[in-house]
């Protein structure tokens, strides 16, 4: 089990399995009590849901992706994992939309608060890359590393075992390579896979990081893997690096930006932006949260449930008297900076992992690297 | 309830977002739309609080808001607040009647630095309800009374009835250790004081700028111009503090919403050392 922070565990010399194997893969970590949750097509898009079997992984399917436009493809082969990140990411699941905190009972002039029980499931996350990884580490250090933190959070990220995937293509608004955050799996995983996907052969090669996944491991079908087979592995990812849609040159970001808070281009961006807050709902480091009251009609029950929230809403900054960030301007300022600066401040890293979500699901298409090139320009002349 | 503000790992079972219950045990009228709340809990006792340090405070069934504790400290047992209803929340808590339950969280935020402005001399300059947060300091300030220098309170709000603690305040200027300008924008027949701005008192007011501390709360164009009239007077930057607000959801610097540039208010805040915040608050909208 991955459990918080330990990241560090050196993996195993590589192996590999069949494609077959897959299967028992999955039955092995139901088996031990996991419900299995990965990549399947709905919508059409490929998304992360609960799957029942290797079946409902999108064999075949690859993804075309560009600012304000995703689209599925077929791709050539049977490849399972041939696909970069769709609209959902693993915060659903960890730090989900909705989470109900308590209920109050009034008997009298009496209130009981029970607090909700924190979740004991645990979820085995299938298929889930380098730059979402990252994004799971910086969510561990902004819900669980200051005094207080999230019980619900923490109890459920405890309990979940990665079976990750190094990216064999790259998508069109991926810049996981520039952000130092992919697209080879380093960190937090029970299980590392590379699929390898030609010559007639269909097969991972595996890494183990930790005890719970060389136990997995050891119960498939599988056998050391050559030098040749590693270095095939190695080749899809480097391959992936070579093949980025986007870069973001992260040198001095965060000097950068703290220096042009106040810039023309943050009216440039504002004129386009609709503030919808789609690039915060698919961010996979995004946090922010409001809380929700309710109460029956006769006001004995009541309830306060917690739900995501975005940066980008009026009521977010909503002080008696008005928004303190009532333009567009000051709202994408927000989003930006704290991103790509003040995170750094607060957390030790940028808030972003390059995983290009926010650009591909931006209905208008505005792109965060482009955003910060522009700035950059600026001060070029 | 939860944990104090300081570095303390929540142990599992202790939810920081779970409120604890009290019960009304006074509501009193302050001026129109503002109440001041006794409460106790239901069981157990309170932690101690810090002046300048807020609460959170649920209405079951409407919602939560912050709210500054406005009590004296030295008293922990009951719980002050002071709230002026200007919304769901602030106006179902001002309706509360003695025995009403409350929900508690807290308390949270950094305080005034009352220990470290020892020997100095203090001006604590209020705009409207920024007395609230600001009354726990002034009691801690006249307690031990001889361990500051002069003493000043600078109080100004719309018209003599938006006069906050007005017994207190009559209390305090009869005193001869603390000295007390009050000041209304608009004022009735029979007001006998001034009549202006609350910046206009601060050039009345005796004390050494090479030696004070202030201590500023109220809207922030008020906080904005107090501020730069004290540095005017020759009080540097790192000689004030001042008290900001910002939209609060958690009050523990997980839900993101109290953010200014790289602070979280409710963690790092609300009060603040000007030359901290200095650069920020000169941006708009930040
Ligand atoms: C640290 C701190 C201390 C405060 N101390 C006091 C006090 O002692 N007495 C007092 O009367 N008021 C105080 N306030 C302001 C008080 O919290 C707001 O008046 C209250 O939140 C308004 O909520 P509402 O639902 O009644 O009104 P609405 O204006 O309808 O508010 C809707 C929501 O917006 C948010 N909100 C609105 N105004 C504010 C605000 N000024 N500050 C923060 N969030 C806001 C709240 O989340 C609220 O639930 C304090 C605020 C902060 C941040
Ligand atoms: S800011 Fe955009 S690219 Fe960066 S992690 Fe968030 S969604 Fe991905
Ligand atoms: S960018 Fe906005 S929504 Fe995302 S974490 Fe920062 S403040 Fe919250
Ligand atoms: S109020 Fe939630 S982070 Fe400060």
């Amino acid at each position: 089990m991955s459990g918080i922070g330990t990241s560090s565990a050196r993996p195993d010399r590589s192996a590999i399995f069949p494609i077959e194997a897959l299967g028992t893969l999955f039955d092995a970590l139901r088996g031990r009590g996991y419900r299995l949750i990965g990549p399947t097509l709905r919508d059409g898009a490929i998304v992360y849901d609960d799957i029942a079997s290797v079946d409902e992984l999108p064999r075949g399917w690859s993804d075309e992706q560009s600012g304000g436009r995703y689209r599925l493809i077929r791709r050539g082969d049977d490849a399972v994992f041939g696909y970069a990140v769709g609209p959902h990411s693993w915060k659903r699941f960890l730090h989900p939309p909705r989470q109900r905190l308590w209920r109050a009972k009034r008997h009298g002039g009496e209130v009981q608060v029970t607090a909700e029980a924190v979740p004991e499931e645990r979820l085995a996350l299938i298929g889930i890359r380098a730059c979402d990884l990252k994004a799971i580490a910086i969510q561990d250090r902004v819900l669980t590393g200051g005094s207080y933190l999230d019980p619900y959070y923490k109890a459920r990220r405890e309990r979940i075992f990665v079976v990750a995937v190094n990216c064999s293509v790259a998508g069109g608004t991926c810049f996981c390579a520039s952000m130092q955050s992919g697209p080879k799996v380093t960190e937090t995983f029970d299980l590392a896979l590379t699929e390898l996907c030609d010559d007639g052969m269909h097969a991972f090669v595996a890494e183990a990081a930790t005890d719970e996944g060389r136990v997995v491991l050891a119960g498939l079908p599988h056998r050391p893997a050559t030098g040749d087979e590693v270095d095939a592995a190695a080749a899809v990812v480097a391959r992936t690096a070579a093949s980025m849609g986007r870069e973001m040159p992260s040198e001095g970001v965060r000097e950068l930006l703290l220096r042009n808070l106040e810039h023309p281009r943050w009216d440039e961006v504002a004129a386009r932006c609709l503030t919808c807050g789609n690039c915060t709902m698919v961010c996979p480091t995004c946090f922010c949260t409001t809380v929700e009251d309710a109460s029956d009609v006769t006001g004995v029950e009541s309830s306060r449930s917690q739900r995501w929230d975005s940066c980008f809403t009026m009521d977010f900054s909503y002080i008696h008297g008005g928004s303190v960030r009532a333009s567009p301007q000051s709202r994408y300022r927000q989003w930006m900076t704290h991103k790509l600066a003040t995170w750094f401040d607060q957390f030790g890293s940028s808030g972003c992992v390059g995983c290009g979500r926010c650009i591909t699901w931006c209905p208008v298409g505005i792109d965060i690297t482009e955003e910060v090139a522009a700035i950059r320009a600026s001060e070029a002349h | 309830m939860a944990a104090p503000p300081e570095p303390v790992l929540a142990a599992p079972l202790v939810d920081p977002m779970l409120p604890r219950v009290g019960r009304v045990r006074a509501r009193r009228r302050d001026a129109p739309l503002v109440f001041t709340l006794e409460i106790e809990p239901a069981e157990g006792s309170l932690p101690p609080f810090a002046p300048g340090q807020f609460n959170m405070l649920t209405v079951f069934g409407v919602g939560e808001v912050p709210i500054s504790l406005s009590g004296d400290p030295a008293r922990p047992g009951r719980l002050i607040h002071t709230v002026r209803a200007v919304g769901p929340v602030s106006t179902a808590l001002s309706r509360l009647d003695r025995g009403d339950p409350v929900g508690l969280r807290g308390p949270f935020g950094t305080g005034w630095p009352v220990e470290q402005a020892a020997g100095s001399d203090v001006v604590v300059v209020a705009g409207g309800l920024g007395l609230a947060p600001l009354r726990p300091a002034l009691y801690q300030l006249l307690a031990p009374r001889r361990r500051y220098g002069r003493i000043a309170l600078l109080y100004g709000t719309r018209s003599p009835a938006d006069i906050l603690f007005a017994r207190e305040i009559d209390a305090w200027r009869r005193r001869k250790d603390i000295e007390v300008h009050v000041t209304v924008d608009h004022a009735t027949g029979d007001w006998p004081h001034q009549v202006g701005v609350v910046t206009s008192l601060i050039s009345r007011a005796r004390f050494d700028p090479a030696r004070t501390t202030a201590l500023v709360c109220g809207p922030e164009v008020m906080m904005r111009f107090a501020i730069g009239t004290l540095q005017g007077a020759g009080v540097a930057s790192t000689q004030i503090y001042l008290s900001l607000e910002r939209n609060m959801k958690c009050a523990i610097g997980l839900c993101g919403h109290c953010q200014m540039g790289a602070a979280f208010i409710c963690r790092d805040g609300p009060v603040f050392r000007h030359d901290r915040v200095r650069d920020m608050l000169a941006l708009r909208e930040i």
